[in-house]
């Protein structure tokens, strides 16, 4: 027993942990690139339909979403049950999706506008009305792509 | 070593790797890494005033109806339909070839019909989208599989668009009525 440990202390040196911060380093700047943080607080909620044949969403930075849904807990007081839109950080009604879509466009390169997608990330619960009106503002604003957020599941 | 010490001394770099564990973990917990997924669709333009609608050369065979009503019920070609069995009704309407009198003559022409209430849950509309969808994708894989030996999504570009030629995904939504007398 004392054979051995002398062994392992004599012929094993402390292993050098000097590199340990470029390790971490590293690590961080991964996760730094590939953060996305949260842009917009939701205050509908909202649990997307599921779907076998879906697609994944490419160039991030061209899709404009649009969540519909019922109003969270804490917002029923004032908003009621029913389903609301919401645009960027506020309610919405159905008239300003042309609005949306206007300073979302703004924003981007013009060859950039064809590629512009909207996302509808709508609650399953939700009753197609509102979602027609609001594909009736989209094809009125030409914002003629879009795609229905879903997650991969069978039902 | 003395002499080189006595300019400057070195800064203790031991706690660095203990400042960069806390930014890394920070950004290991506001990172989401979910990647959005939905189905793609493209809205038709807007019509314009002047232009008047002539859907009346297409012929009836080629139009495939599904219709939803507020209860979420189907009703394909005027008959109640089982969401199950849609994947093969459409499969089989899509890739009639003129076999069959009511159905498509081939897969170009063959158009679908969709057109749902303003009562239908978003649910069932997604699942009914998602099943047309995987129509498609069925047919256009075994037409892929047979004509390339690969699925369609592994093809290349080019050879995606033919397959995307022999089987076009034609999903018509009509202008939204109020059949049902909900909101």
């Amino acid at each position: 027993m004392s054979k051995f440990r002398k062994n392992g202390s004599k012929s094993m040196p402390a292993i050098s942990t000097a590199s340990l911060p470029d390790i971490v380093f590293m690590l961080l700047f991964f996760f730094m690139v590939t953060t996305v943080m949260r842009e917009t607080t939701l205050f509908v909620s909202v649990v997307t339909p599921k779907a076998t044949e879906i697609k994944k969403m490419e160039k991030k930075s061209l899709v404009s979403y649009i969540y519909i849904g019922s109003p969270v807990k804490r917002m029923q007081s004032s908003y009621g049950t029913s389903a609301r839109i919401q645009l960027n950080d506020a309610f919405a009604d159905v008239g300003e999706i042309q609005e949306f879509i206007a300073t979302e466009r703004e924003a981007k390169d013009e060859k950039e506008i064809p590629y512009m997608t909207t996302s509808l990330k709508a609650d399953e619960t939700v009753k197609m009305g509102i979602i027609t009106d609001i594909k009736q503002e989209l094809r009125k604003a030409n914002a003629l792509k879009i795609n229905y957020s879903t997650r991969k599941g069978k039902y | 070593m003395a002499s080189k010490r006595r300019g400057l001394p070195e800064i203790n770099a031991g706690s660095m790797a203990d400042i960069a564990f806390l930014l890394l973990i920070f950004f290991l917990v506001t990172t989401t890494m979910d990647i959005d997924t939905g189905i793609a669709r493209k809205l038709p333009p807007m019509p314009e005033e002047d232009q008047p609608e002539d859907d009346s050369q297409i012929n009836a065979r080629n139009i495939y109806v599904v219709l939803i009503n507020s209860s979420n019920q189907l009703l394909v070609e005027g008959e109640m339909m089982d969401i199950s069995q849609l994947r093969d009704g459409a499969k089989s309407f899509i890739d009639n070839n003129g076999i069959r009198e009511d159905l498509s003559e081939n897969p170009e022409k063959a158009i679908i019909s969709l057109q749902n209430d303003r009562g239908t849950s978003y649910k069932m509309y997604i699942r009914v989208q998602n099943e047309l969808a995987a129509a498609y994708n069925e047919l256009r894989n075994k037409a892929a599989l047979s004509k390339f030996g690969e699925r369609y999504n592994d093809l290349n570009k080019v050879d995606q668009k033919e397959i995307r030629k022999i089987y076009p995904q034609k999903i018509s939504e009509a202008e939204p009525k109020n059949i049902g007398g909900n909101s």
